[in-house]
Formats: C-alpha cells, sequence, structure tokens
C-alpha cells in the first residue's frame, strides 16, 4: 500500500506522544538526585534520566526531519496543551513507592513498544526502536528487581507496593491511549496499533506482578484515565515544563 | 595527499574515548563508516560515521569534535562527521584489544554474547583485579551510563563492569 500524508501525520502524531513521554519521565526521574534512598537508587534514577532524555532527542530529530522545528523549540517552547505525553509520567515523585510502580508500568511498556517498532515498515524508526530496546532492558531490570525485593521485604514494603500499583494501574492504562491513525498506522505495518501493545504489555505486567505475589486489577474492571495524547494534562505537568525550560527561556541562544 | 580507508582508520584509532582514555574509538567500535572523495583539484574530503554507545551519552558531541581534530591535525581540508542510527552499537563489537583496554582501566569487559542478550550475566561478572567469579552485582548502573557497578567477594573490591549492550 502507498505511504499517503494520512500516514505520514499518524506517524507524527506517535513520535510525538513517544518524545514527550521520554521527556517528561526523563525530567520527573532526575527529580531523584540528590533524593534516593540510597546512593545506588540515587544514581539509578538519574541514569535513567539521562538514558529518558536522550531517547527523547533522537525521537525529536525524527520529527525534525519529518518538517517540524527543531527539538530545543520543540522541547522548551510548548505549553501543556501541546504536549501528547500520557498523564502518568507528569505526575509527581511521591514516595519511592509510587515511583517505582509507576517505573515499573512504564518502562515495560516501552519496552515492548520499541521491540514492536523494530520491524516497523518506517526504517528511521526502526533503526532508532533496535537500538532503545537494549537500553531499556537494564531500566525493566531494575523495576522488576525492586519490587520483588519488596514483596519479600515485610508487611509494610508489600502494602505500599501493592496500593502504588492501585493507584497508579488506571493511569498506566493511560499509555495507550488511542490516536487518531491506528488504522492508518496498522495497514502499512508502521506500528501494530495502541491495542495490541496493551494486551501484550497486560500479560507481561501482571504475570511479573502476580509471581511476586501482589494483586493486578481487571483491565475491564477499571477505567483508563485517558486525555494526555490529546493534550488534556493535570495540572502538574505546566510548572513542570516552566521549570525545565527556565534556563532555555532566558537565554535561547546559550552554547554549552 | 593519497588517502586510504586503512590510513584515516589508523589515524582515529588515536582517537581516545573521553571518558575511559585507555581504548580507542576504533576499538569501542562506534566507527560504522569511512568515506573518502578527491575533486580535480586533489582536494581530499573525508566523511566519517559514527553510531552512539548509548543514546544518552554526552560523549557523544566530544567524540565527534576529536574526530574532527584529529582529521584537521592530519592535514585533511573537509570533513563531515555524523552520528546515526543506521548500525546499532552493541558491545560484541568491540575489538578484543578494546576488551583488554577496558580492563587496563580497571572495568570489568563486557561478556561476549549470541543472539538475544539476557542480563543475567552481570551476577557473575569476573573481577578485573584477581579474576574471580565470586562477585556480586550491586547495581547496573554507575557513574556513566555504560558502566555497572560490582563487589568482589574473593578480594574484597568493588570495581566497576562495562554494561554488556545487545
Amino acid at each position: 500500500m502507498e505511504i499517503t500524508e494520512r500516514h505520514i501525520e499518524g506517524l507524527k502524531e506517535m513520535l510525538y506522544k513517544m518524545a514527550d513521554d521520554q521527556l517528561i519521565i526523563g525530567h520527573r526521574n532526575s527529580e531523584w538526585t540528590g533524593l534516593g534512598p540510597m546512593l545506588e537508587e540515587d544514581i539509578a534514577f538519574s541514569s535513567m534520566a539521562q538514558d529518558k532524555v536522550g531517547q527523547s532527542l533522537a525521537l525529536y530529530e525524527l520529527l525534525h526531519e519529518l518538517g517540524e522545528s527543531e527539538p530545543d523549540i520543540v522541547a522548551f517552547t510548548r505549553n501543556d496543551n501541546q504536549f501528547h505525553n500520557c498523564q502518568l509520567v507528569e505526575l509527581p515523585i511521591g514516595e519511592y513507592d509510587f515511583s517505582l510502580v509507576r517505573h515499573f508500568f512504564f518502562d515495560h511498556a516501552e519496552a515492548l513498544r520499541f521491540e514492536m517498532l523494530s520491524n516497523s515498515i518506517y526504517e528511521p524508526l526502526a533503526m532508532v526502536a533496535r537500538k532503545y530496546r537494549g537500553e531499556i532492558k537494564y531500566h525493566t531490570m531494575h523495576a522488576d528487581t525492586w519490587l520483588k525485593q519488596l514483596a519479600n521485604g515485610n508487611e509494610e514494603s508489600f502494602t505500599r507496593i501493592q496500593h502504588s500499583i492501585n493507584e497508579v494501574f488506571p493511569y498506566a492504562l493511560g499509555i495507550f491511549e488511542p490516536g487518531n491513525y491506528e488504522q492508518e498506522l496498522m495497514e502499512v505495518n508502521m506500528f501494530a496499533g495502541e491495542i495490541a501493545l496493551r494486551d501484550a504489555w497486560y500479560e507481561k505486567t501482571s504475570s511479573l506482578l502476580t509471581g511476586m505475589g501482589y494483586t493486578v486489577p481487571a483491565m475491564d474492571a477499571v477505567e483508563p484515565i485517558f486525555g494526555g495524547r490529546f493534550g488534556k494534562h493535570t495540572a502538574h505537568l505546566q510548572p513542570l515544563l516552566e521549570e525545565m525550560s527556565e534556563v532555555f527561556r532566558i537565554d535561547p541562544a546559550a552554547d554549552w | 595527499m593519497n588517502l586510504n580507508k586503512d590510513q584515516i582508520q589508523a589515524w582515529l584509532d588515536e582517537v581516545m574515548d573521553p571518558e575511559i582514555p585507555t581504548i580507542s574509538i576504533v576499538d569501542l567500535g562506534i566507527v560504522t563508516d569511512i568515506r573518502i572523495e578527491s575533486s580535480l583539484d586533489s582536494t581530499e574530503s573525508v566523511w566519517v560515521e559514527l553510531t552512539p554507545t548509548f543514546s544518552g551519552c554526552p560523549a557523544l558531541k566530544i567524540m565527534e569534535q576529536l574526530v574532527k581534530d584529529k582529521l584537521s591535525e592530519k592535514g585533511i581540508a573537509n570533513i563531515d562527521v555524523s552520528t546515526n542510527f543506521k548500525t546499532q552499537w552493541n558491545t560484541n563489537m568491540i575489538s578484543e584489544k578494546g576488551l583488554a583496554a577496558l580492563k587496563k582501566h580497571g572495568l570489568a569487559p563486557p561478556p561476549r554474547f549470541e543472539g538475544y542478550l539476557e542480563l543475567d550475566v552481570l551476577s557473575d561478572t569476573p573481577c578485573p583485579y584477581c579474576g574471580s567469579r565470586n562477585t556480586e552485582m550491586k547495581t547496573p548502573f554507575g557513574p556513566t551510563l555504560c558502566r555497572s557497578m560490582h563487589y568482589c567477594k574473593n578480594c574484597l573490591n568493588a570495581f566497576e563492569g562495562f554494561k554488556p549492550v545487545g
């Protein structure tokens, strides 16, 4: 099938939500720098932040090649209603259990997304996805290790994680809010679609969590929190954007 | 000048990784393409393509600059260095000489792997000081994106490993 303007629009929509997810979760992860509960964890979240922000750059560059503005302009000059990240990634870091559970759900979704996109017909994206799927293994490994450890810790550690699973889950389902071009992306094999991704993700994460002894909500019992993909955000995003772009706004031409 | 790829490669072998100064960018495996073109007036242009080790690596831009500096020091007028993902770097692309260079820097070299890389291999990383496999991975994240942190239960040293990536 011939690639038309609608397919390119669908591709751009997908790239925007992926890049914005990476940038915002990267910023949130970096908020643990200096505050981690132990040195190794401080370094872990800081390293993951660096990965995520680096990965967002390559995705913004793909958008730039498709005619969008320069990465710095796109990253630092939009307001919250122009961002396409899911609401999950913009929520404040909360307590450590919350950040760990968000990290677990989000990174397993990313790992599977990159795996699926490794076969995308759009080769520039497939190349990037093949690269990222190697890097993100370290993120899912980190999340899995901690959730397992805390399941076997004491009653408080188990209860805290279980509580966060219940709290994060509806937001996590918001990762898979379908876009305007799901059919277009599927029909030319650019991407197998959000629903296919969601189902693979639920199978993976629920089997891991139940294996550790946690309870996972049934998918049809929970109302997903949608809106982020279409610019509808919580009150937490705009202050984050203002902080993130503070230096850029003082001097947009600053050289590093 | 009569340039060939081997000559360029030999020069790039003098460019060291800014974060691990014992290994060259050639041995690290990040130089993925070298092209040379001579124009009629015999000025030569050289294109070098690099691929990132980790996409968030802050040393990338520095390495591009180091390549430009090295080639201009060798008298090449037109130099173009770009970084892209056409070849996805993995740690199997580090040469044997490169693995030895990592060890010399006190980093446990990444193990060779075939097919899908299982990260379980990190749990018994050989200690770069005493060679023992009686070691424990403390965390897969270290002082730079490419390093993990370990502890040797034999010689009681903490050490860093160069993470396998595939």
